[in-house]
């Protein structure tokens, strides 16, 4: 177990090392910066300056190392968008907006998730069972933005019931939390009908039957138990994502988040900005897959660790 | 009542057609309606962006600002947008740049993807090692992100959208193609055509590639509103498409500015990828269901 995990959290730094270096070449190899003279025309001296003191002059391997440096030292630099403060305070200023977003949509869309896909798998084929698994391949299909506007085309414009848009009061996070709720909800719904469904059928679930069992305590104590448990390598995964992926349903919505930085930065190539996001979510990535990994094998010891290594 | 007793055995005498693999997921699919229905929805769009110089009323870069912002009405079936473009062109040309951005994609991640996954499979050890470590690598980048980064390098326009998009879509294909390849490789009939001095290449592309085609098809057919999302998503954001090509996704973020009171600037391009992405899964769905019938309940 203790060699499983080093090895894991080996190739977790290797990839995050190689995701810094890519983004950051990538990032330097095109002509074109925020100090363009066609953006920003300055004094030759000027600019020499403004470059010295972002950097932006030394060679590049050099940039890096400084860049990593400091990054281990939680500094991010300064955002060009916004010099009056550090990367690290503008994440701070602008995540929780996301954080809040994506933790009622996990809330919401996992707790409905599990409740419709074990009551449409425990009622096969009734009418429950299609409603659900229509409104799981419409979740599922269409992008979340779309639901945005089409939310907004009803509630704000049609019946003037919510605010097309914005942040801050109770009201306006129900459509955006509505439109990002429904593609993980149908996915977790989706996932756990047919994990029911197969549970159902496993030998233990028809000896309980036989043991005369009551159906209530069948679903409860032998069916749920060991349906839930593939979920984790499901949701997990799941948890970053919506925890920095909100960007289209932050621009439909305008509502300040870290996703709707992210646009605008690249938009304005803010570089420390860019390299801080990337850098950000694919750590939130890496240790999600790590911890639901090791916590899928800690909770259900039929996984052999030896077999997972070859993915 | 004899009646059917004779059809029967009508039937069990007449000589069976040969049944393959392919002729039998033909018949499943054709019986299942919510695919069939898909594939009339991925018809029409493709019969859209095919003859769409024949089908729409104006060129797509032709607009007149004194038209602009007329609801739907006999001369513009789906009214006019902020410039002026006739919006039922626009529609029908978007389906063109969705599909082109589709199938350009899916060109991609099967070219690189199919060969990196058949020579890491048939091969195993160093090329192996190397290729899944790349993967492994590829992996590890925030998918969207990625790709509004690289659009934020490139610049947006066509080209830099299916590079965006494709530069990751291969992964999966890779990987999927090697986990064939591995299953397969041992078998009897590769070991023998092996002894017989065929060459990997001629393993490959004759025994192989051939068993793994059923995934692949699925692959494929899923693969495609995925590119279309990505692409309309991009374009929504701003950072695709660039004008004067339509595509559904800029008409959505275009219209965000107008659709308090011109809707129908909303209504329509939002609809259309609605419809293909359940069109192209719809279509996926019914092809893993037809080809994998072990995996019907998935």
């Amino acid at each position: 177990m203790g060699r499983y995990v080093a090895g894991r959290f080996a190739g977790l730094v290797f990839a995050l090392v190689l995701v810094s270096i890519i983004t950051f070449l990538l990032m330097h190899a095109v002509p074109g910066g925020p100090f363009d003279e066609l953006k920003q025309p300055l004094p030759p001296a000027a600019k020499a300056n403004v470059l010295r003191k972002y950097g932006l002059d030394r060679p590049i391997w050099e940039q890096y190392a400084l860049y990593m440096w400091r990054v281990l030292h939680l500094d991010f630099g300064i955002p060009f968008q916004s010099p009056t403060e550090t990367v690290t305070e503008l994440i701070a200023r602008v995540w929780p907006a996301t954080l809040q977003l994506a933790a009622l949509t996990i809330l919401l869309s996992y707790s409905l998730g599990i409740l419709l896909g074990i009551v449409s798998a425990l009622h096969q084929n009734s009418w429950i069972d299609y409603v659900v698994t229509t409104l799981a391949t419409l979740g599922f299909a269409v992008p979340n933005f779309i639901i945005g506007i089409w939310l907004i085309l009803v509630f704000s414009i049609a019946l003037h019931w919510l605010p097309t848009g914005g942040w801050g009061e109770p009201r306006n996070i129900i459509m955006p939390l509505l439109a990002y709720s429904l593609a993980p909800m149908a996915l977790v719904a989706r996932y756990t009908r047919v994990n029911v469904l197969e549970s159902l059928r496993q030998d233990y679930v028809r000896t309980a039957r036989a043991k005369g069992l009551g159906q209530q305590a069948i679903v409860w104590r032998h069916v749920l138990k060991n349906a839930l448990i593939p979920l984790i390598t499901v949701l997990g995964p799941q948890i970053p994502n919506l925890a920095t992926g909100s960007i289209f349903i932050e621009t439909t919505f305008r509502i300040p988040g870290l996703g709707r930085y992210f646009v605008t930065s690249t938009f304005n190539r803010d570089y420390p900005m860019i390299m801080a996001t990337m850098l950000l979510v694919a750590v939130l990535w890496g240790v999600t897959y790590f911890i639901s990994d090791i916590l899928y094998t800690v909770v259900d010891p039929r996984v052999r660790l030896a077999g997972r290594n070859n993915r | 009542m004899t009646l059917p007793a004779t059809v029967d055995q009508a039937r069990l005498v007449k000589p069976e057609r040969e049944r393959t693999l392919w002729s039998d997921a033909l018949r499943r699919f054709s019986r299942n309606w919510l695919a069939m229905a898909g594939l009339i929805v991925v018809a029409i769009f493709i019969f859209m962006a095919v003859f769409a110089p024949i089908l729409a009323p104006t060129a797509y870069d032709y607009s007149v600002l004194n038209d602009a912002l007329q609801f739907p009405s006999a001369r513009h079936w789906l009214g006019t947008d902020a410039v002026g473009h006739d919006f039922l062109s626009s529609m029908i040309y978007g389906a063109r740049t969705s599909l082109l951005v589709a199938f350009s994609v899916q060109l991609m991640a099967f070219g690189i993807g199919v060969p990196l996954g058949a020579l890491a499979g048939l091969r195993g050890g160093k090329v192996d090692f190397v290729i899944m470590r790349l993967v492994e690598v590829m992996t590890a980048f925030p998918g969207v992100l990625f790709a509004i980064f690289i659009l934020s390098i490139l610049g947006g326009g066509l080209t830099n959208v299916i590079l965006a998009i494709g530069v990751t879509s291969w992964i999966e294909v890779c990987r999927l193609t090697r986990a064939q390849l591995i299953s397969l490789r041992e078998r009897e009939f590769v070991v023998a055509s092996r002894a017989c001095g065929a060459t990997d290449l001629y393993i490959v592309l004759r025994h192989l590639l051939p068993m793994a085609l059923p995934t692949l098809v699925i692959m494929l057919a899923l693969g495609i509103p995925m590119a279309i999302f990505a692409e309309a998503g991009l374009s929504f954001l701003g950072l695709g498409i660039n004008d004067p090509l339509p595509s559904w996704g800029k008409m959505v973020g275009d219209s965000s500015g107008y659709i308090r009171v011109y809707w129908y600037l909303g209504v329509y391009p939002t609809l259309a990828i609605a419809l293909a992405m359940l069109g192209f899964n719809f279509v996926g769905d019914g092809l893993r269901d037809a080809l994998d019938p072990t995996m019907l309940n998935g």
